[in-house]
C-alpha cells in the first residue's frame, strides 16, 4: 500500500510541475522572422539630402519647402524673413521600395524630377544587414529665361544637369542613424570654362532623436576640389525634424538657397561664418491614395 | 506474491492516472490568432489586424494564454503603422504583448456537444511592457469537434503607459476596442 502511494504521490507531483510550467512553452520557440528596419529618418529628406526612406507604396508626399533669405541681411529684410525662396514637390511610391518625384524650385525657376530605389535594406533576426543601400537619380530643368545673346548659343539641353547618387546608411540604435551619400553631378552647362561639368561630392547626413517626435538632423555635402567655380562653397544645414500625425515640420539653417541637388551641391555661394544663413523648412503632408 | 500485486496495482493505477490526465489536459493551440483593433473618433478611424497571434488553452484547467507580435499588425496607411511601432507601441522594446490567465467557468463548456458557451475570462494583460489584471467576457464555439474562441474587449492606452500627445488626442480613442478570433487545434504532443 506505501507503494502505491508513493506512486500515487508521484504521479501527483508529476503531473503539478506538467501543469505549473508556461503553456506557451509547449508550443516551443517562436520560428525567427526577418524584420527590417525602418523609421530610419522621418521623412523623405534629411533637409535638402534624400534620407534612407521611401515614401511607402501607393502613398503620395506634398512637400513645401522654404528658404528664406540670409541672417546677414539685417533689421531692414527682418534677417532675411521677407525674402523666401520656395520649392514644391510631390513624392509617389510607387512600390514600397521604389518611389519616383517632381517638384518645381523659384531658384533659377527649376523643375526637377527624380527616382529612389532601395537596393538593400536593412534587417535583423533571420536575415541580418547591418545596412541600407539606395540609388537615387535626378534630373533638373533650369528654365530662367536666357538673353537673345545667350539663346543664339545654347539649346534646352544647356538648361540640365543630371545627379546620380548611392546613399548608404544605417540606424545605429533607436535614437541614431547616419547615412553618407555618394554623389555625380553632371551639368550640361557650367558658368565659366574653368569649371569641371561633371562634379564628385561625398554627402553625410544624420539623425538624432531627441524625444519620439522631434528629432535634430544635420547634413554636409564635400565638392571635391577643383570642380566648382571660386566663391561656391560646401552645403551645410542643420535642423529639427518635428512630427505631428500625417505632417513632418522640418525647421532648419542652411547656407545653401537651392533645394534641388545641383543647386545645392554645386551652386551654394552661402557662408555660414559671414552669416550667410537661410532659415528654412519643410512641410511634408502625407495622403493614402492606393490602399 | 503480495508485493508483485501491489506493485501491479499501483502501475495500473499510475497509468490509469497518466492516461485520465493525458485526457483531461487535452490542449488546444493556434499560431494564426485573428486580433484586430478599432480606435474611432470623429476625426479618425484606425484599424489594424493581426493574424499571428499565438495561443494556447488547457481545456481541462481552463488555463489560457497568449502572446502577440505588435510588428505583425498591419494598417492600411503605413504611416500609421511606423507611428505605431516608433512612437505609441515601442515595439522595438517590447516586442509582444501577452496574456495568461484562464477561463474560470471552463466547467460550464462541454466539448463534445456542439454549442456556443458563454465563457468568463480572467487574467494578466502585458501590453507595452505594463500588465494589468483584466476580465472579459468571450465565447466558445465547439464545433463537429473543432473548437473556436472569440471575444471583444476595450483596452485604454492610458492603463498601458501609452501616451498620446494633444496634437493628436483627437484622432486617437481613449478606448480601443479589440477584437479576438481563434480558430484551435488540437496540439499533440
Amino acid at each position: 500500500m506505501n507503494k502505491i502511494l508513493l506512486i500515487l504521490a508521484f504521479s501527483i507531483f508529476a503531473f503539478n510541475t506538467i501543469n505549473a510550467q508556461d503553456l506557451l512553452d509547449l508550443l516551443g520557440e517562436d520560428e525567427e522572422t526577418t524584420e527590417y528596419v525602418n523609421a530610419s529618418f522621418k521623412t523623405t529628406r534629411v533637409i535638402n539630402a534624400q534620407s534612407l526612406e521611401n515614401v511607402a507604396g501607393g502613398v503620395l508626399d506634398f512637400k513645401i519647402s522654404h528658404r528664406f533669405g540670409r541672417l546677414n541681411q539685417g533689421a531692414y529684410e527682418l534677417w532675411g524673413l521677407d525674402n523666401a525662396s520656395m520649392r514644391m514637390g510631390l513624392d509617389y511610391g510607387i512600390n514600397d521600395w521604389f518611389m519616383v518625384g517632381v517638384g518645381r524650385s523659384t531658384v533659377g525657376k527649376t523643375y526637377d524630377a527624380f527616382f529612389k530605389a532601395k537596393v538593400l535594406r536593412q534587417s535583423t533576426g533571420k536575415k541580418k544587414m547591418p545596412l541600407s543601400v539606395l540609388v537615387y537619380g535626378g534630373l533638373t530643368n533650369k528654365t530662367l529665361r536666357r538673353s537673345e545673346a545667350e539663346d543664339e548659343l545654347l539649346d534646352f539641353k544647356h538648361q540640365l544637369a543630371y545627379t546620380a547618387q548611392v546613399i548608404i546608411g544605417s540606424r545605429l540604435s533607436k535614437n541614431t542613424s547616419i547615412e553618407i551619400l555618394p554623389t555625380l553631378v553632371h551639368r550640361n552647362l557650367t558658368v565659366t570654362n574653368a569649371e569641371k561639368n561633371t562634379v564628385l561630392a561625398l554627402g553625410i547626413a544624420g539623425r538624432q532623436k531627441l524625444t519620439k517626435r522631434i528629432a535634430i538632423n544635420a547634413e554636409y555635402f564635400y565638392v571635391l576640389p577643383d570642380q566648382v567655380a571660386d566663391g561656391i562653397t560646401n552645403a551645410l544645414s542643420i535642423g529639427f525634424d518635428i512630427e505631428t500625425g500625417g505632417h513632418v515640420f522640418q525647421l532648419h539653417f542652411t547656407n545653401a538657397n537651392a533645394m534641388h541637388d545641383n543647386g545645392f551641391i554645386t551652386e551654394t555661394r552661402g557662408d555660414w561664418l559671414d552669416g550667410d544663413i537661410f532659415f528654412g523648412f519643410n512641410i511634408s503632408r502625407v495622403f493614402t491614395i492606393v490602399r | 506474491m503480495s508485493t508483485i500485486k501491489n506493485l501491479s496495482v499501483s502501475i495500473i493505477l499510475t497509468l490509469f492516472a497518466l492516461c485520465a490526465y493525458a485526457q483531461d489536459g487535452a490542449k488546444y493551440f493556434t499560431k494564426e490568432g485573428h486580433i484586430s483593433f478599432h480606435s474611432e473618433t470623429k476625426i479618425e478611424t484606425i484599424e489594424a489586424e493581426n493574424y499571428k497571434a499565438t495561443s494556447i488553452l488547457d481545456v481541462s484547467t481552463g488555463q489560457l494564454e497568449f502572446k502577440v507580435l505588435i510588428k505583425a499588425f498591419e494598417f492600411e496607411k503605413a504611416l500609421m503603422q511606423e507611428h505605431f511601432n516608433e512612437n505609441y507601441m515601442e515595439s522595438d522594446e517590447y516586442p509582444k504583448s501577452n496574456f495568461k490567465g484562464k477561463i474560470t467557468n471552463i466547467a460550464d463548456v462541454d466539448f463534445a456537444t456542439d454549442g456556443t458557451y458563454d465563457v468568463a475570462v480572467t487574467g494578466d494583460l502585458t501590453i507595452h511592457g505594463v500588465t494589468n489584471t483584466v476580465e472579459t467576457a468571450g465565447k466558445i464555439i465547439v464545433e463537429g469537434g473543432e473548437i473556436k474562441a472569440a471575444s471583444n474587449f476595450v483596452v485604454k492606452p492610458a492603463d498601458y503607459k501609452i501616451n498620446i500627445p494633444t496634437v493628436v488626442v483627437d484622432n486617437i480613442a481613449e478606448e480601443i476596442t479589440v477584437k479576438v478570433d481563434l480558430d484551435y487545434k488540437l496540439f499533440n504532443r
